[in-house]
This record gives C-alpha cells, sequence and structure tokens, in this order.
C-alpha cells in the first residue's frame, strides 16, 4: 500500500522577489503563506507535554493559521506542524501527541519516542533526525507529576527549554512557586506562558531561535524510578514549591456533574442538546447550501444549450461540489461542541460516566461522542475519533461508526418502510412504521457496538492490554483563538483530503449513469419521446454503463431478491445513501423521481422465473433495508476514513467487512421475512 | 530499539520499604474520602505497566486518596501528587496500598 509523503514543512527557500515581510508577526496572512517569507531556515522544535498541559493552545498561539495537519506514513497518528517567524527566522514547529511518559504503551506514545530518537534507517518519522530543541509544557498544577517525564526527556540529550503553563491557577489554589530557583535547579531555560498573555509569549519566542544556545542541565538526572522520586523531591523542595489545594471550584461542580443521579442526567441533556445541534441546526444550514447550489444548476440548465454538457456541469460538477460543502455546517458545529466541552474538562467527566457501557464493546467512554456524532453523519463520527488518544481505540470506532444509523439513511427507510408497512398498521400502542424505524436504528447502533468489540479484540491481539487511566482536570475556559482554529482546521482538511475523493466518485457514478450519450436521432429510434425529460433521462439510465454493471452484478445480488434496477440504485447510490431514492425513481421513470413510492409499487420482475410479479415485495424490501444498514454505500465516509487512519487499509478493510456483512445480513433477512410473511 | 527506550523500559519499580510485614489491600478496595499509602505494583502485573503507573505519580510511598466512583463502581478518580486521575478498576487492584 502506497504512502503519501508527509507533508512537507514548509521551504524557506522562496522565489526571491517576496520581500520579508511579517517578520516576528504572529499574524500572517494565511494566504501569502510560504510565499512572501523571504527568511532564513531556523531550527526545528517539538513542542512535547502530556495532555491537558495547554500544549496545543501554546501551538495554536505560536503558529496559529500556519499550522498544517498531516498523518504520521502508515498509522492513525495525527501530525500537527507549523512555522512560527521569530527574529527574521523561520522556526518548524511540530506538536507531538500529548503523552505521560516515553516509555511507550500505545501507537501514539511510540510516536513521541520515534521523533525523538530516530531508530536507525526507519521508524515513523525519522526522515529528519531529532528536532533541535524541545518546548516541553508542564502544567504548574501537575508539577511533581510532570516532571517525571521532564527527565526522560533530558535523557535523550536533546536541548529543552520549560513551557510553565497555568502558574495563575497555582497562584489562586494557594500553591506556590519560586520560578527563578526552578531554573536554577533545573539548569534549564524556564518560561512561564499564561494563556491569553502576550507578554509572555514574546519571551518565549525570543529564546526559539537558538535552541544550540540554550543551557543544559550541569549534571544528567537519574533514570532509576527510586532516584528520580528523590531527585524531584530535591528540586520541588529547592523551588520552593508547594502543592495546590483542591480545586473548591472543580470539587463543588463535580459533585454534581459526576454524582450517580444528577450527573447521568446532566450527562444525557447534554449529549441530547449536542445531537441535536448537529441533527437539526446544521440542517437549514446544509438545505441553504443544497437549495444554493440546485439554483446555480438550474441556472446552469437553462443557459447551456448541450443537454448533456448542461446536466454534467449542474448535477456532477455543482452537485459534486455541493455534496462536499454540504458536510461542513456538520463538522464546524461538532469540532467546536468537542473543543468546547474538551477545553472546559467536561470531555473526561462524560467519559468518565459512559466508560463502564463503553468498555463492553471494548472502547473507552471518550468514544461515546464520536459513535454519537455517527449518528447524524458517520464523516463528523469519523473525524471526531482523533479526541481519542489511543490509535487502537480510534480504529475500532471508526469502523463502528458507519453502522449508526446516519440521516442520508432516513429517506431509504422511510421509501422502503412506506413500500411495505402501512400507515395505518399498529404494533401494540405503537404504530409500525415507526416501530420499524426504531428498529433499524436499534440493529444498527448494536451492531456498530459488535463491530467496535470485533476489532478491539483483533487490535489487542497484537500488543498487551492497554491500562486505561484518563486525568481529570480541573474545569478551564478553553482559549476561544485554539478553538475556533481547531474548527477552521478540521473544516479546511475536509475539503482539501476529502474533497477531492467526494468530487472524483461523484463525476465518475454521473458518467457511469449517462453514458453512453445520446444523440436525438437514437433516443427517436428506440421510441423515446424526446421532448419529455422524465423519459428521456429513464432511457438513458436504463442504457447507461451502470446499467451494464447492475445487469453485470445481478448474480451476486440475486440471492437477496435485487434485480439490475435494484443494483442501479446500489451503484448510484455510493456517492450518497439518499441518492438511491432518486435513481430508483428515475429507473422508474416516476413523475417525481424525489417521490417514487408508486411508480416503484407498479414495477414488475422484468424475467426469470418471477418475472411479472412486483419486484417490491415485503422481503426484498426488507433486504435492501438490511442492506442498507449494514453496508459501506458512501464515498464520503470511505474518504475521510483514509484521512483519519492515514491509510487506504482501512477504509478497504471496512468496505469489505460491511459489504459481507451486509449481503450475509441481507440474504437471512429475505429468507426470514419470506418464511414468516 | 532506541537506547532510551531501552533505558526507560528497563526500570524496575521497587516497592516502598514498609511493603514487608504489613496488612496491605488494593486501591480498588479503599473507600471514598479515605487514604492509602501506595506500597508497590503487583507481581505478575505486566512490567511496562507497572511503569506507567509510576509515571503517573504512582509511586511507592505515596499518598494516594480516593475521590469518587463512577455508577456501577468503575472507574475510579483518584487525587495523587495534587492532580486528579481516574482509573478502572483493573488497574486500581493491581496497586497495593497501606491504608493511612
Amino acid at each position: 500500500m502506497s504512502e503519501r509523503a508527509p507533508d512537507p514543512p514548509p521551504e524557506p527557500s522562496q522565489p526571491a522577489g517576496a520581500s520579508a515581510v511579517n517578520a516576528g508577526s504572529g499574524s500572517a496572512d494565511p494566504a501569502h503563506e510560504g510565499r512572501a517569507v523571504a527568511v532564513l531556515q531556523g531550527p526545528r522544535l517539538a513542542l512535547v507535554g502530556s495532555p491537558n498541559s495547554g500544549k496545543t493552545t501554546l501551538f495554536n498561539a505560536l503558529t496559529g493559521l500556519r499550522a498544517k495537519t498531516g498523518n504520521y506514513p502508515g498509522v492513525t497518528v495525527a501530525r500537527y506542524r507549523g512555522t512560527a517567524v521569530v527574529g527574521g527566522r523561520t522556526v518548524v514547529v511540530e506538536d507531538l501527541p500529548g503523552t505521560y511518559s516515553l516509555d511507550a504503551i500505545s501507537l501514539d506514545e511510540q510516536i513521541v519516542s520515534d521523533v525523538l530518537e530516530p531508530a536507525e534507517g526507519g521508524g515513523a518519522s525519522a526522515e529528519q533526525g531529532p528536532p533541535d530543541g524541545l518546548l516541553v509544557t508542564l502544567d504548574a498544577t501537575t508539577l511533581r507529576r510532570s516532571l517525571g517525564m521532564l527527565v526522560q526527556l533530558m535523557l535523550t540529550g536533546i536541548p529543552l527549554a520549560v513551557v510553565l503553563t497555568f502558574t495563575d491557577e497555582l497562584t489562586r489554589r494557594s500553591g506556590s512557586l519560586d520560578v527563578a530557583a526552578l531554573r536554577r535547579a533545573l539548569g534549564v531555560p524556564v518560561v512561564t506562558v499564561t494563556a491569553g498573555r502576550r507578554s509572555d509569549l514574546a519571551a518565549l519566542r525570543e529564546i526559539m531561535a537558538d535552541p544550540g544556545e540554550w543551557p543544559a542541565p550541569p549534571v544528567p538526572p537519574p533514570s532509576a524510578p527510586r532516584e528520580v522520586s528523590g531527585w524531584i523531591t530535591s528540586v520541588l523542595a529547592s523551588a520552593g514549591y508547594t502543592l495546590p489545594e483542591v480545586d473548591a471550584r472543580t470539587r463543588r461542580v463535580d459533585s454534581v456533574l459526576l454524582h450517580p443521579v444528577w450527573g447521568t442526567a446532566v450527562f444525557f441533556v447534554t449529549m441530547f442538546a449536542f445531537f441535536q445541534v448537529i441533527f437539526t441546526v446544521a440542517a437549514p444550514l446544509q438545505d441553504a447550501i443544497e437549495t444554493f447550489f440546485g439554483v446555480l444548476g438550474t441556472l446552469v440548465t437553462q443557459n447551456v444549450e448541450n443537454r448533456w454538457a448542461a446536466s454534467f456541469l449542474s448535477q456532477a460538477l455543482l452537485g459534486g461540489v455541493g455534496g462536499i460543502l454540504v458536510f461542513l455546517p456538520q463538522i464546524a458545529l461538532l469540532f467546536l461542541m468537542v473543543s468546547v466541552l474538551e477545553g472546559i474538562g467536561y470531555m473526561s467527566r462524560a467519559a468518565f460516566l459512559m466508560d463502564k457501557v463503553m468498555s463492553k464493546a471494548g472502547l473507552e467512554g471518550r468514544a461515546f461522542v464520536a459513535l454519537l456524532s455517527a449518528l447524524a453523519c458517520a464523516i463528523p463520527g469519523i473525524m471526531a475519533t482523533r479526541t481519542l488518544p489511543s490509535a487502537r481505540d480510534r480504529i475500532s470506532t471508526m469502523m463502528a461508526a458507519p453502522l449508526m444509523t446516519c440521516s442520508a439513511r432516513l429517506p431509504v427507510y422511510v421509501l422502503l418502510i412506506g413500500l411495505t408497512v402501512p400507515a395505518g398498521a399498529r404494533v401494540g400502542p405503537f404504530g409500525a412504521q415507526g416501530t420499524a424505524m426504531f428498529g433499524l436504528y436499534l440493529i444498527g447502533a448494536l451492531s456498530a457496538m459488535g463491530t467496535a468489540w470485533l476489532f478491539s479484540r483483533i487490535g489487542r491481539g497484537k500488543g498487551p492490554l492497554l491500562p486505561f487511566y484518563m486525568e481529570m482536570p480541573p474545569y478551564r475556559l478553553p482559549s476561544l483563538r485554539s478553538t475556533l482554529l481547531t474548527v477552521w482546521d478540521s473544516c479546511l482538511v475536509f475539503l482539501k483530503k476529502v474533497g477531492k475523493i467526494i468530487l472524483v466518485t461523484t463525476v465518475i457514478l454521473w458518467l457511469a449513469l449517462n453514458l453512453p450519450a445520446r444523440s436525438a436521432a437514437e433516443l427517436a429510434e428506440a421510441g423515446v419521446d424526446t421532448r419529455d425529460p422524465v423519459a428521456v433521462s429513464s432511457w438513458t439510465v436504463d442504457h447507461s454503463y451502470a446499467a451494464a454493471a447492475g445487469r453485470a452484478v445481478e448474480p451476486v445480488f440475486a440471492p437477496l431478491g435485487f434485480e439490475w434496477r435494484i443494483n442501479v440504485g446500489i451503484i448510484a447510490s455510493l456517492s450518497a445513501r439518499e441518492v438511491f431514492v432518486a435513481t430508483l425513481g428515475q429507473v422508474a421513470a416516476a413523475e417525481d423521481p424525489e417521490d417514487p413510492r408508486a411508480a416503484l409499487e407498479a414495477m414488475t420482475v422484468e424475467d426469470g422465473p418471477r418475472a411479472g410479479e412486483p419486484l417490491f415485495t415485503p422481503p426484498v424490501v426488507a433486504a435492501i433495508a438490511v442492506f442498507f444498514l449494514y453496508a459501506l454505500q458512501c464515498f464520503a465516509t470511505i474518504g475521510v476514513m483514509r484521512r483519519e487512519s492515514g491509510t487506504w487499509r482501512w477504509p478497504a478493510i471496512a468496505f469489505a467487512y460491511m459489504f459481507v456483512l451486509a449481503w450475509g445480513m441481507a440474504a437471512l433477512t429475505r429468507l426470514v421475512v419470506g418464511a414468516v410473511l | 530499539m532506541s537506547p532510551l527506550t531501552a533505558t526507560l523500559g528497563a526500570r524496575l519499580v521497587e516497592p516502598c520499604s514498609a511493603a514487608a510485614g504489613c496488612t496491605a489491600t488494593t486501591l480498588a478496595d479503599v473507600a471514598p474520602g479515605c487514604r492509602a499509602t501506595v506500597l508497590d505494583v503487583c507481581a505478575g502485573v505486566d512490567p511496562a505497566v507497572a511503569r506507567r503507573l509510576f509515571d503517573l505519580a504512582f509511586a511507592p510511598g505515596v499518598e494516594v486518596e480516593v475521590v469518587r466512583r463512577a455508577p456501577m463502581a468503575d472507574p475510579i478518580v483518584f487525587r495523587v501528587a495534587g492532580y486528579d486521575i481516574a482509573l478502572r478498576r483493573a488497574q486500581a487492584l493491581a496497586v497495593r496500598v497501606a491504608a493511612a
């Protein structure tokens, strides 16, 4: 499997002529990034620190819009790199995954170790050798624990500077620390950076250009655990450190939010609101985008003479672009909420409450948010797996997310249930249609949990059982800048990396459904009324390459009771599941392709032993519904899986796994429903 | 394997000197609101897990307070070295403590 090369760091050797503007400014215009900077190549710095130590906030403050998100080659670990221009030099800053130790037990931690000590001839990021310097973020309120990792970082021999965060919180909670004394005790530069204070950042920027000049500790620290404990105690004593008091505010809030009854209630209300925002607040924005592109498409159809070209422009190109942009409201809202909840500290509380339940599926509590988001759409759901600290959990959750019933399945289910379940039928006190819909959602959720369990078991086979631990940080106000940058970055990555895949598949599928192109003479010869657009499009689709493919795969789908016309709909729905409805409408030459129920009810099997019988019998309809429940009929999901996992391997496995599951379950459903009715 | 990885992987967390002869329980058995002193990590636990618990500040001789348990008693929040951290019951069972 070929791997895309990691994003190269911005090259400073840009064409001359671009003047050295913005040097030293933290707000370079992103549009000129890489062009207007004619500055010297500076050192490469890595940001290292534990989760919740303010590392990412610092990264965002230093690099801003000049950050690039990629993946470490071949692994499901996101790589964040950016540049800062200090003292006329471009410093490349890499934000390493947060970790509590260099003694790696997970893939993400292994990345940190590999970057700091590249193994001979390879490793995930050994292309450049170790960084020139380390910026180590240490949370002043957890200094006793954090110094342990500083000791390990000192043992690498790479020059390092300590960035002390949350010193204001330390003071507020009646702790104390003499920063100058700490600097003397450690023998390395120590800079305090309080969130939002610009003068602090300036002090840090001043030293960033010259890691070679940083003082090194006179004596290397010990590595044996007992001696490390002693070393930390003596450093803290000479720096006059007193542990902060328990954050009273956090304890009070926790006594409600982590309460077995109230905490659980607040959790469900929060998650319900969360889901509502992704599902319903995004909807009008998505409708607006779709309407806009619909209007554009109509304009094109009215103004372009050639019928085929007009259709290509409006449906394939504009439809494709609209089909990409339509995801942005959900992605932006998801990341806005996730980063606010994460920044406040609620995410770890939610995970704490849900951990026991999620552990049954082999996952941890934090995976809940990703699976919940997948109920709106698998795209934000899979992107939300970034918040999980372990690569193994990210993969299991990614595999499970597409099975959660997303909003694109809804129109398909509505059509199929409408075809078979009478509107007035009841199951006990409930309407039968609603019960069927609920059943499909429930089966989807259960299958997702089962899949997560399966893949976490497979993943575990390759290594030891990872211990579960999760810091419960004090409640803090998230940085607005950091939050907005997270939202911006996730939208940008989606557009750049996933947009391409969606556009290309939309165009290919459109071509398959509309080629070979038919002349008016051909249509007339076939007895099609060329003045009737419904008849024309129906005939074109029926004689397209997609139809040929639909016929070719007929033997595969025959056990499910699918005829070639259903197969065409399934092929077309690869661009988006809801397209199934309109395509079937087109195939059946329905007056309104968006509501083809009447036309479908009238369809009969064309040939074979069932010729003349109705095509959409209850067993077949049930089989289609189950097929859609399991199959990965969505190229956008495949694209985002490729982007988030960093390889084509996982989307390929997911597609194959879900196809087999879909086929098997649909065949089973047809048999069972056929036997019962 | 890089030199540092080898050094860190070879670390052995020695038990607290009080470990011998006192009545020890595990962190999972300490009631919320109570404190205990870490003695060692039970023999038989994956050494990598023992080293990680040490890196998270569950070091021999350190005092730990049990803050609260989640519904269904798992996971459990501990306060150690001035910060709060949740462990699953499975990990808490691996840490031997003496009630303080």
